[in-house]
């Protein structure tokens, strides 16, 4: 493995139709196997949208929800560890943006430990390689899932 | 896994990978030459009109006609008779199309309208004799044989489809196994432990057949045969169900009018379907003129059945759109019709453009990004029409971005407009959320006529 792979987080991509009710009938699932969300995005389109989590247990999450007859599918993500003050954001975006990496789409979620920002970038592998060069700090695969 | 399949004991020997050209139920009638056949077909149009006599619909329509016993004196001669419609038979509720007592009718069949009552088919038992034996005709023509087991996965009650290749199988001598519809893990059972080689169904059926057997540990590798029919279905739905359930698949075409499915059935050359000129008179018309259209051109089927005699008919008009086939065929047989491209009563004028659903099926199963199911909803906007096809998306070509989706909803959109020349609205829908249907598919939903 090299050093930049275990910084590539799985993200949970659902397929979802814009109909009442399909929100709550993934996260019942998910409930069930008592995974725990991290954070959550949706990106919408017309009459459709892609529901994406960070989840702490991801290959039971796919399991569960592909048994329930949604279309899923794993999509790697890097979670960058922000400052939890004010221009915590202004940092990383900062260095993103020096490094060159261009980010598809981002979220942002806020434990206790710690504020991160999930981006989703083409090649992830190579990107994670140059933040870490740069001093970003990269919550690996291990502190999450 | 279940138990050993039988068949894997004793393989029946069979000719059927190695062609079966030649290979008949009654090779005479089935290959007569062209002057035996129409002085057949003569004889058998005056003996049908005489038969119309002592129904007071044609008593009165002939009358009107200026139609006598003799106004027959050859084939070309049919054009002077009146056309039936459906609406005829429905206005002739219950028995009044029956040409003979109803202690002859020895069985009655009905056929569902969308609105009102039902058209009543009877049969003599001639009749049910003469409709085995059609059946018994296209199972040889496509290969099967005695001793084949053969499940009937349609429905068994007042639809012909049941009964009608229930009993022509029966006359072959396959093992029939009359499963109907409905339960489809127990139906993929039966044909794994029975050893099932020959199915029949609406297409749909088996699509749904075969997706439901991907979730179970039955193999259907027993399946030789499959006979589809009471629906239209493309070449591409052919080619998916070939794939799918590894048969060689067979088009059956049929009307309960008409006695029911066996009317007409394609051979191993599958290119056109062979209708039985010794038992229907078959006409193409102009549906808007009536004017009889030569070979080559499509319009209505028109049929006038000759040996029916509990419920004789005259050029019955089937709402079918085919066309007939110049060509002779390899196999022997007589002139063929081409597969059934829609129904006009299917056929949807969308912004008065002529729309058939199998278009857009053949659009939709050619398009590896989207599943096999659809539906078509019809609405009326500002006055003007706009049709939506919600289709599913296929679970692999989704990789987690959103652009999956967008770009297979544009694709489906630009492959409907070019096929149909109709701008669409593409819904595109998670997998397995449309309707499965087990009997005829109503995939059209217009809502146009709704206040
Ligand atoms: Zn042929």
């Amino acid at each position: 493995m090299t050093a930049g792979e275990s910084y590539l987080i799985k993200q949970i991509s659902v397929f979802s139709e814009n109909r009442p009710g399909r929100l709550a009938a993934i996260a019942a699932a998910l409930k069930e196997e008592e995974i725990n969300i991290l954070a959550f995005s949706i990106a919408e389109a017309d009459g459709f949208g892609v529901v994406r989590a960070l989840v702490d247990k991801p290959d039971k999450a796919y399991a569960k929800l592909s048994a329930r007859g949604f279309n899923v599918a794993f999509t790697d993500v890097i979670a960058v560890q922000m400052r939890d003050e004010p221009g915590g954001l202004f940092e990383v975006a900062t260095l993103l943006g020096t490094a060159g990496i261009n980010i598809e789409y981002a979220y942002a979620y806020h434990s206790r430990d710690a504020a991160v920002l999930i981006i989703r970038v083409d090649r992830a592998a190579d990107a994670a390689k140059v933040i870490k060069e740069m001093g970003g700090k990269l919550l690996s695969t291990i502190t999450i899932q | 896994m279940g138990p050993k399949r039988p068949r894997d004991q004793a393989p029946l020997p069979r000719d059927y990978d190695q062609g079966i050209i030649g290979m008949f139920w009654n090779e005479v009638i089935e290959t007569l030459p062209p002057d035996a056949l129409e002085a057949l077909q003569l004889t058998r149009l005056k003996e049908t009109v005489h038969r119309a006599m002592k129904v007071g619909f044609y008593k009165k329509a002939f009358r009107e006609a200026g139609i006598t016993q003799d106004s027959i004196k050859s084939l070309a001669d049919v054009e002077k008779l009146p056309f039936t419609r459906k609406q005829d038979l429905r206005d002739g509720y219950p028995f009044g199309f029956f040409a003979v007592p109803l202690p002859e009718v020895n069985r009655i069949h009905t056929t569902s309208g969308t609105t009102g009552k039902p058209t009543v088919v009877g049969y003599t038992k001639n009749d049910l004799d003469s409709w085995a034996d059609l059946i018994a005709r296209n199972m040889t023509m496509v290969g099967v044989r005695k001793g084949d087991v053969f499940q009937n996965m349609v429905n068994y009650g007042m639809f012909t489809g049941g009964l009608g290749f229930h009993y022509g199988a029966e006359k072959m001598g396959c093992t029939v196994i009359p499963s109907a519809t409905g339960n489809t893990k127990r139906q993929i059972e039966m044909i794994h432990d029975f050893g099932v080689n020959v199915i029949h169904c609406t297409p749909s059926y088996a699509m749904h057949l075969s997706e439901v057997a991907e979730e179970t540990d039955f193999s259907m590798d027993s399946l030789k045969i499959g006979l589809f029919g009471a629906e239209p279905w493309s070449e591409t739905m052919r080619r998916e169900l070939e794939r799918r359930l590894d048969v060689t698949a067979f088009d059956s075409y049929g009307l309960s009018e008409l006695f029911g499915p066996g009317v007409a059935f394609e051979c191993p050359e599958r290119n056109g379907l062979h209708i039985w000129h010794d038992a229907y008179l078959t006409e193409i018309i102009d549906p808007a003129s009536g004017e009889r259209l030569g070979p080559g051109e499509r319009g209505e089927l028109v049929v006038t059945p000759l040996t029916k005699e509990a419920m004789p008919l005259i050029r019955y008009r089937t709402g079918d759109v085919t066309k007939l086939l110049e060509d002779r065929c390899a196999c022997g047989r007589g002139t063929k019709i081409a597969r059934i491209t829609g129904r006009s009563d299917d056929m949807l004028v969308i912004r008065g453009i002529n729309v058939f659903p199998s278009q857009i099926e053949h659009v939709i199963l050619g398009l590896p990004e989207v599943g096999n199911q659809f539906m078509v909803y019809v609405d009326r906007v500002n006055h003007l029409d706009e049709m939506l096809i919600a289709v599913e998306m296929n679970r692999e070509s989704f990789h987690g971005e959103l652009t999956d989706l967008t770009r297979t909803q544009a694709k489906v959109a630009k492959s409907l407009r070019d096929a149909l020349d109709l701008r669409t609205t593409v819904k595109l829908v998670e997998p397995g959320s449309l309707p499965r249907f087990e009997g005829k598919a109503k995939r059209v939903v217009d809502r146009r006529g709704v206040v």
